[in-house]
């Protein structure tokens, strides 16, 4: 056993030793430390409703802004990993708690995210009395509802979808289910959480600018940050300001991309179940910097030892002990009928209280016209994704089959798609103003323009992933133009287009509330739509209307994913799949 | 082998998986079984006699309908410490290099880190891994990673070792490597293990490995036969010792029940609409046909001479020859299969009358296709939705078992062009398109 000790495992004392990598990294840690506590010490300055915080448009002010949004969201991120952590665990976990868990989400997920801002504010405000905190809370919370919903679904599906034999395994060799939670379940869920965090974060960007006004009772509070400062800009026509703010959001997204994502990705590929194929050998230097710099080796060490020894004590407060599995309890079945009997209840019961709620203040006639503004909406949102689909669909057929230029087109659009699309509202609507375009087709145009990247995203994906043989074949046939469309490409895209299209769409509906009314210095331009209700009331607090533009929506999204996005999702799962 | 007590005992354990009419479908029919110490038993059985659900019965994996199972005399009612498992996917985790997946188990016991360290070096010295301790499973070969699997087993010193069909995940040439260091580890006794169950579809291999071979029958999973293997390690396949138990265990394997061994021309046996068909593919049924008419064996042929002709594995080879008995195309019996004069008609016809004579065997002998057939005759359009039969079969069957059942059914019956099917729309039809 002698020989054994050159193995690297056990070279720890080199290991640790300070190197070339420590350089970069104590500064670094030192300086993310003061700025967490600077940006927590900002965010519990005492404040009252009502008073005025001065936002500036001087962009040396933007380094400041931009660190107290990137702590909101950042502060968002680990809450939304904590929940989705923990709901998902216990809806892949319980089925009882997985029949009322998961439809609530989808609910959830549905659900537009400024809505749960203005329903939720004034909970948060009471928390803290007297102090900043409360409003900051609620702006986290808003970003958070951007982020948790799908980071929830993928750990979810992930969970269920764990191998058989790894559970076996774990199982077999007496891991507690708390340690296969940690070693197995959440391990084999971190390649897809990883890429869900991501477009997560673009999600939180998206209504950064959102978030950070809040209004209640008439009052309105704009938090010192980068969409206040867009907000703003865009409030008083400085187009100048606008400029500033799109390349202050382009450094931060950048630093988050390099100090975050591009770490965790790399990082991420070794949970991979299958053999590693694309982004093989990614290397990021700040993944490379954590895992060399002795500094980090010491702390890792440190923690290892830690964790080693209360594991070890648990153990041995705990002797070892077989644990006898529970006989099947006869009443199972019953009980599991009383539970989905109470479920119904409660839900037709929520159901009737939203009613009344809305009812009583609102006639009928109201909610009829909702409904109807609900329907320009849709149209829109059908228009859009069709057109998105026409434009984007061959363009990323044409990367999709070059490689090369895909390698090197998929982080651009990955970087598109986390880009905040209201940082181009502004020109957007100084064109509407200056070529008196029509408002209602061309803020539309607002809607989609975040959300397209995900299908030309998805379609390079699927085509990359055509098997070249089937191109091979279309040649070796002559199988050409229309034919060749029909026959290879458009089915071998379809799963990958139908993920991508769902995406879009929800995040069309989403933006709807955002991009259906604009505001560019003194013109406000308002488009016909159930965005532009739920904005419009919003700003006065009118909680009834908020309550019900919010539930039609959620009402037209559910429906309209359950009709129709599911089933082609299945379609296409069933039919198309090339494995 | 003196200690009386078993290592591993079953008494009279049953296993049933629910169905839609909750009726249940039974696995596993009244198994005794005793693993004694210093031995190696296999189990061998057809695809679905519920093997692999003895052996996670045996393990603690699963909970039995009926019946006990023991370790050492105490009831195993959920994994047990001093038996460890190898499985037949390897079950690595990706994102623990190779000494990380073999310090598992021992790190769930929580032994202290160093010594961890040093057990674990110690195991993959053992099976010959050694230079790999930091690299991830996808890094490695199937034969590596299988020897990772058995080191992992192998380092918590288990009483019992289980083996899931271990080898069948790999090549050949990688199967018998592995296979040999496994038997001189074993007959060198530098492993602790003092028993082992080795569940196999390789008839082959269980005789060369084991003490005893374990026959199930298949539907319910009952123990046929068992069949002792006398002879000294390494064993070489070629003696005629080795001939002969393999022989033997084909003969075992291929009686149909309730018939006496060696017994030839017994008509086939009724079966029922929701009869578990096997999933017999039709290229292979006639080419298993073709090479049993012509030379060498000219009507008549010993199934291993058979399988080792046709290079299948006993899991390929029984569900064709199971299905060539139950259209009465061939008999089996005492490890030897003959044709039929209806087998030998259909080897003799060109394609087009193949069709033909097959499709009349399928009315003849499968019930289902012929209630198939009935219904579509008699229906105005003749169509009907493949639900109907599906839920009919999922009376009997699982859902999984229904499927495949209507698979293969639909299969035949498109080669014998008795009825269409849609997959898209799910109809069945006369129509042929």
């Amino acid at each position: 056993m002698a020989q054994r000790w050159g193995l690297p495992v056990v070279a720890w004392p080199m290991r640790l030793r300070p190197n070339f990598w420590d350089l970069v990294a104590l500064p670094l840690v030192i300086g993310l430390i003061a700025v967490i506590a600077w940006a927590s010490q900002q965010m519990s300055v005492p404040y009252t409703g009502g008073q005025q915080i001065e936002i500036s448009l001087d962009p040396w002010k933007l380094p400041e802004y931009g660190l107290r949004t990137v702590m909101r969201m950042g502060i968002a991120l680990v809450v939304s990993l904590i929940f989705s952590l923990a709901y998902a665990a216990a809806a892949a976990k319980s089925r009882r708690a997985e029949k009322l868990l998961i439809p609530v989400l989808d609910i959830l997920q549905s659900v537009p995210i400024l809505g749960f801002l203005s329903i939720t504010v004034t909970g948060f405000i009471a928390l803290f009395p007297g102090s900043l905190l409360g409003y900051e809370c609620a702006a986290i919370f808003a970003i958070f509802t951007s982020q948790a919903w799908n980071m929830t679904f993928s750990l979810y599906q992930s969970f269920l979808g764990v191998p058989q034999d790894l559970r076996e395994a774990a199982r077999m060799y007496h891991m507690s289910p708390w340690a296969s939670f940690w070693q197995l379940e959440v391990p084999y869920a971190i390649p897809q959480l990883v890429w869900n965090m991501m477009m997560s974060m673009s999600g939180g960007w998206f209504f950064v600018v959102a978030s950070e006004a809040i209004t209640v009772a008439d009052q309105n509070t704009t938090l010192p940050g980068i969409g206040s400062y867009i907000a703003l800009a865009s409030k008083e026509g400085d187009i100048k300001a606008v400029g500033y703010a799109i390349l202050a959001m382009l450094a931060f997204i950048l630093i988050y991309d390099q100090l975050l994502f591009r770490p965790l990705l790399a990082w991420s590929q070794r949970f991979k179940v299958e053999a590693i194929t694309e982004g093989e050998g990614e290397r990021a230097w700040f993944l490379t910097m954590l895992q060399r710099a002795g500094f980090f080796q010491l702390i890792a060490w440190i923690g290892d030892t830690v964790a080693d020894f209360f594991s070890r004590a648990a153990k041995a407060a705990q002797p070892y002990q077989e644990k006898p599995q529970k006989p099947p309890n006869p009443l199972t079945p019953w009980i599991d009928r009383a539970w989905v009997a109470v479920l119904a209840v409660l839900a037709i019961y929520l159901v009737y209280w939203i009613f009344s709620f809305v009812e009583g203040e609102i006639g009928l006639a109201e909610i009829g016209h909702v409904f109807l503004l609900a329907l320009a909406t849709f149209c829109r949102v059908t228009v859009l994704i069709a057109l998105a689909s026409i434009i984007w669909v061959p363009i990323g057929v044409w990367i999709g089959l070059r490689p090369p230029i895909a390698h090197r087109a998929q982080p651009i659009v990955q970087f598109l798609a986390a880009f905040p699309a209201n940082l181009f509202f502004p020109p957007v609507v100084l064109a509407i103003k200056t070529f008196h375009l029509n408002v209602e087709i061309w803020l539309s145009v607002l809607m989609i323009l975040g959300t397209q990247w995900y299908i030309l995203f998805n379609v390079i994906a699927g085509a990359l992933a055509l098997p070249t043989d089937y191109q091979y074949v279309a040649g070796n046939f002559g199988v050409t133009r229309w034919l060749w469309w029909r026959r290879l490409i458009l089915p071998g895209i379809f799963p990958a287009y139908v993920t991508g299209a769902i995406t879009a769409s929800g995040g069309a509906w989403n933006a709807s509330i955002v991009s259906e009314v604009a505001q560019w210095g003194d013109d406000k331009f308002v488009a016909t739509g159930i965005g532009a209700y739920i904005a419009e009331w919003t700003g006065t607090s009118d909680t009834p209307r908020i309550v019900l533009g919010v539930a039609m929506l959620s009402l037209f999204v559910l429906t309209f994913n359950r009709l129709f996005w599911r089933r082609l999702y299945t379609l296409a799962e069933e039919r198309l799949r090339l494995d | 082998m003196n200690n009386q007590q078993p290592l591993l005992a079953t008494k009279e354990v049953c296993k049933t998986y629910r169905t839609a009419d909750r009726a249940g479908r039974l696995v596993l029919d009244h198994i005794d079984f005793a693993l004694k110490e210093g031995e190696i038993v296999a189990i061998l059985g057809k695809s679905g006699s519920g093997k692999s659900t003895f052996l996670r019965v045996l393990a603690g994996l699963t909970p039995q309908t009926a019946g006990s199972v023991t370790y050492r005399g105490t009831p195993v009612v959920a994994p047990v410490r001093g038996v460890a498992m190898v499985f037949q996917t390897f079950a690595l985790f990706p994102w623990l290099t190779v000494l990380g997946n073999v310090e598992l188990g021992l790190e769930a016991q929580g032994v202290p880190r160093d010594e961890r360290r040093t057990r674990a070096i110690a195991a993959i010295d053992l099976i010959g891994l050694d230079g790999y301790e930091s690299a991830y499973p996808k890094e490695l070969s199937g034969g590596m990673r299988q020897r990772v699997g058995f080191a992992r087993a192998l380092v918590v010193n288990p009483d019992v070792l289980l083996l899931d069909e271990p080898f069948s995940a790999l090549d050949v040439l990688t199967a018998e490597t592995l296979r040999g260091d496994f038997a001189d580890l074993w007959t060198a006794r530098r492993v602790p293990t003092k028993g082992v169950v080795f569940v196999s579809h390789n008839i082959e291999e269980a005789v060369e490995m084991s003490d005893r071979v374990i026959v199930f029958s298949s539907d319910p999973g009952r123990i046929r036969a068992e069949l002792p293997v006398p002879l000294a390690r390494p064993r070489d396949h070629g003696t005629a010792a080795f001939r002969q138990i393999v022989d033997e265990v084909y003969t075992q394997i291929t009686t149909q029940p309730g018939r006496e061994p060696g017994k030839r021309g017994t008509p086939t046996q009724a079966i029922g609409i929701a009869y578990r068909l096997l999933p017999a593919s039709i290229q292979q049924l006639m080419a298993l046909l073709d090479t049993l008419m012509a030379a060498p064996f000219g009507g008549r042929a010993d199934l291993p001479h058979l399988a080792q002709e046709l290079s299948l594995s006993a899991d390929d080879l029984f569900p064709l020859i199971e299905t060539l008995q139950l259209m009465g195309l061939a008999q089996v019996g005492g490890g030897d299969i003959e044709a039929t004069a209806a087998g030998r008609a259909l080897a003799e016809a060109d394609m087009l009358k193949r069709k033909q004579l097959f499709a009349e065997h399928l009315l003849r002998t499968v019930p289902l296709i012929a209630h198939i057939r009935r219904v579509l005759d008699e229906r105005p359009g003749h169509t009907a939705p493949s639900a109907r039969f599906l839920s009919e079969l999922e009376d009997h069957l699982s859902e999984e078992d229904a499927r495949e059942v209507f698979e293969t059914v639909v299969n035949w019956a498109r080669y014998a062009e008795l009825f269409a099917y849609d997959y898209d729309s799910g109809v069945l039809s006369l129509e042929n398109p």
